[in-house]
């Protein structure tokens, strides 16, 4: 499979700093672009309020009731987190599990596959009730599911897809299956993994916050953005959605620098486009 | 823990060896006797599906024969492959990419549990050898094809075993790099005197490298005929262009055409699938 | 010689053989439904006789209904002299289906778009996938309300709001796997076109997308589950009449006293993204059988 963006790594030293900055200044001419069009449209063309403000109103609403906004994005921050650890742990457990008794995997792969197929964030009301509406219990488990199931995935894909010439080598030196598994499959899983929990991080905000559609504690940042919108005060309902995606962002990125820098030695060419 | 030199001792001793693939019965190998004395260059060559890779690798006790005895260094070859009394080398050169070119060679080495002072030294050795001194910190993915397979065969002889067994390792390779490769293994084998047991689809390649060249039929394979190699050593370029040379390569054509190699096998698939699905690779 | 045994390896078996292959799948499932049932009513006895409890939660007929339960609340009216729950939710379950329908046929084309005019340049690439990836940061759900009144406000019915959520939720998939799916091309292949001094359009249709339909087809069968979600979620706030989403809304409020009905909605929408799911797979199949040489 090939990258989307195919070139060798950036060396070090000045010439390597300029091509990266150079990758990245198309993505920055965009955004500022974006920006200037935001603002300009919104002004210019009289966009109502609460369909789209203006960017600088909503920068405005962010600086007055930063407390408030970022409060609420670290509560359900936390839930996405809470989610994101238990669903990835059991689905990489389980990706271990499954490479190890092969004929399990098999079997179960496609169960696995259809169960991804349904809309999990129907079962938001059932958690709710399970453990209450205002814990964050209910929103964690959401979450987790959804994350679990890429990460299930993807882990397995990589943990076999070791080539046999590699195990034929391994057994050459006379290695077990547990040397096999820490020298062979696991670093060959990593990229995968990575791979899946990239996709976990936006599935754990994402559920985190559609789960607080049906019902939440005050606290949480869904519920801000529902109420503020209840009483049309869409300055603050745009700038709690702005938040809400920054934190996706910023946990996307937090995964892919832990990425980065685990898988020093791999081509850059495997592993994900981002 | 070389043989150095020729003795009559033999470091690989086949009897009978008969190999049955599935319920099936794809016979791959039959009836196939076979002796490799210390120092011994030998090469197997045959048609695709002629069971030479299977040969290879039940030597090495990575599939284990129907029927036979295999003798690897005085030993079972199960015993061997636990002792570590061989190095193989495949066609491909399975590297892992996320380990430098260090940590590639030193792979066997770590799991022998060898410290790492010793092992880098060794490395070092080793580098030199293959003419890669230097390349330590690299990464598989940034260095060529036949720079890879020296990499890989300098693993394979990072705990310098008696015996080295090489599938087709420079089939991948193009003319020029395959017949500079081969003039680096011949000077590696005359340093190092490992007995070589040589998997390959080129005639002139078995006929420059080798002291014998075993000449196999297609499936069900058998040993169609062996050919003494006698070239003067140290071999060369100029090797190619005596008239003996030519006569070599004759002689092993004739043999493989006797054998039925020149016919079109409608039924020749490719032994590796065989191999794959056998192991429950 | 390799590609006559390829090419043997590839015929199907005897249709008789094949029937039995299929009756044996079946059976197989019916053994792990069965299976699960198994395991969720031990669940139930254990959890209550055990008096588990963890936090809030505990083990009883509000929060694990047996599963017949649920099934025979299907059978039930919802409302005093209304129809049968199955009939309500089937109704809903059609207006959640034509909407998520939409939505992924609509965020499918746009996806399949935006990777074809990206595979064409580079600095296109550069300059916009972070935001690609970026969109789906942002909670669509939260903007839902707003794309409702934005596209209502230009004479469109509400459904079809719904079902552009459905679209955001159902693209990106599609762009980033027809991206990788496009640019997988084999370089020989594309080289051979060159010397034929065949223009971009022709390089596309005859050689990229053939080489992308797998990739395309592992982005749909997850688009096709998101476009499902997405229709759901995007009746949330919108309050669209009678879909499933607000079938659920609905059986929330009434949990306490009617816990099956929720629960049988929920079974309902998992059949629903089950059964997108399924048609692409079989889409698949028949789209992928005639191009042989592109099998992932």
């Amino acid at each position: 499979m090939s990258s989307i963006v195919q070139r060798p790594p950036a060396g070090p030293g000045w010439a390597g700093m300029l091509r990266r900055l150079s990758d990245w200044a198309p993505a920055v001419g965009v955004f500022v672009l974006g920006i200037a069009a935001w603002e300009g449209l919104t002004r210019g063309l009289g966009v109502e309020e609460f369909l789209l403000p203006p960017l600088s109103s909503i920068l405005e609403t962010l600086r007055e009731q930063w407390s408030l906004i970022w409060s609420a994005g670290l509560f359900t921050f936390k839930e996405a987190l809470g989610g994101f650890a238990i669903g990835s742990a059991a689905a990489i457990l389980l990706a271990l599990a499954l490479a190890r008794w092969r004929g399990v995997g098999r079997a179960v792969m496609p169960y696995a596959i259809a169960a991804n197929a349904i809309p999990i964030i129907a079962f938001a009301p059932i958690t709710n009730n399970w453990f209450g509406i205002l814990s964050p219990a209910s929103k964690m488990a959401i979450s987790g599911v959804l994350v679990f199931f890429p990460v299930l995935v993807n882990t397995l894909r990589g943990l076999t897809s070791v080539r046999p010439a590699q195990i034929e080598l391994m057994r050459s030196y006379a290695a077990g299956e547990l040397q096999i598994f820490r020298r062979v499959r696991l670093p060959a899983a990593l990229p995968y993994m990575f791979s899946g929990l990239k996709v976990g991080t936006v599935l754990a905000m994402i559920g985190a916050i559609v789960g607080d559609y049906f019902g939440g504690s005050q606290d949480a940042l869904g519920i801000l953005i529902r109420r503020s919108a209840g009483i049309f005060d869409f300055k603050l309902a745009w700038a709690a959605i702005v938040v809400a995606s920054i934190l996706g962002m910023l946990f996307y990125a937090a995964v892919a620098a832990v990425e980065r820098l685990t898988m020093r030695g791999y081509p850059s060419a495997r592993g994900a486009d981002l | 823990m070389n043989e150095g030199g020729m003795s009559e001792q033999a470091v690989v001793s086949l009897k009978g060896v008969r190999k049955e693939f599935g319920r099936g019965g794809i016979v791959a190998l039959e009836e196939i006797e076979l002796d490799v004395r210390a120092g011994e260059f030998v090469s197997l060559i045959g048609p695709s599906g002629c069971g030479k890779s299977t040969l290879l690798r039940i030597v090495g006790d990575l599939i284990q024969p129907t029927a036979g005895d295999v003798v690897v260094n005085g030993k079972s070859a199960h015993r061997a492959r636990l002792d570590r009394d061989y190095g193989i080398v495949f066609q491909d050169a399975v590297l892992f990419d996320w380990r430098t070119v260090e940590r590639n060679i030193g792979l066997p080495l770590e799991m022998t549990g060898w410290s790492r002072q010793r092992r880098s030294e060794r490395v070092r050795e080793l580098l030199e050898l293959v003419e890669l001194a230097g390349f330590e910190r690299h990464h598989p993915w940034q260095l060529s094809g036949g720079m890879q397979q020296r990499v890989s065969i300098a693993r394979a002889l990072s705990f310098s075993p008696a015996l080295l067994l090489m599938d087709e390792p420079f089939g991948a390779l193009d003319e020029m790099t395959r017949e500079r490769m081969n003039l680096e293994l011949l000077r590696i084998w005359e340093q190092t005197g490992s007995t070589v047991v040589f998997v390959t689809h080129s005639i002139a390649e078995a006929v420059f490298l080798s002291t014998r060249v075993v000449v196999m039929s297609p499936r069900p394979g058998r040993i169609t005929g062996i050919v003494d190699v006698d070239l003067p050593r140290p071999r060369g370029n100029e090797t190619r262009e005596l008239p003996r040379y030519a006569e070599l390569i004759r002689d092993v054509r004739r043999n493989l055409r006797r054998g039925g190699g020149f016919e079109e096998e409608a039924d020749a698939g490719p032994e590796t699938d065989l191999i794959v699905a056998e192991e429950g690779l | 010689m390799a590609y006559a045994a390829a090419a043997r390896g590839r015929e199907s078996p005897p249709a008789a053989e094949r029937l039995l292959g299929w009756a044996r799948q079946g059976g197989l499932l019916l053994c792990v439904l069965g299976v699960l049932w198994g395991l969720w009513e031990l669940f139930r006895w254990a959890g209550e006789k055990s008096g588990f409890q963890l936090g809030q939660f505990r083990v009883d007929e509000s929060t694990f209904p047996h599963l017949h339960d649920i099934f025979m609340t299907l059978g039930e009216p919802s409302r005093r002299n209304g129809p049968m729950l199955i009939e309500v939710l089937r109704d809903s379950a059609f207006v959640t289906a034509k909407e998520a329908a939409v939505g992924f046929a609509l965020g499918a084309s746009i996806g399949f778009l935006i990777g074809v005019v990206l595979v064409h340049s580079r600095l296109l690439q550069r300059g916009f996938l972070p935001y690609i990836v970026a969109s789906q940061t942002v909670p669509i759900l939260a903007v839902a309300p707003m794309v409702v009144v934005w596209l209502g406000g230009r004479g469109l019915p509400s459904w079809f709001s719904v079902a552009v959520i459905a679209a955001y939720l159902t693209f990106f998939p599609v762009t980033i796997n027809t991206l990788r799916g496009l640019n997988s091309a084999d370089p020989r292949a594309l080289e051979l076109m060159r010397s034929y001094a065949a223009g971009r359009l022709a390089v596309l249709v005859k050689v990229r997308v053939p080489a992308s339909l797998p990739y395309l087809f592992a982005a749909l069968k997850i688009s096709a589950t998101a476009s499902v979600v997405g229709a759901i979620i995007g009746e949330l706030p919108a309050s669209v009449g009678g879909g499933l989403g607000n079938a659920i809304l609905n059986f929330n409020q009434y949990y306490a006293s009617a816990p099956d009905r929720l629960w049988a909605t929920n079974l309902v929408a998992a059949t629903l993204g089950i059964a997108f799911f399924l048609v692409v797979v079989i889409a698949e199949r028949i789209v992928v059988r005639r191009a042989p040489e592109h099998v992932a």
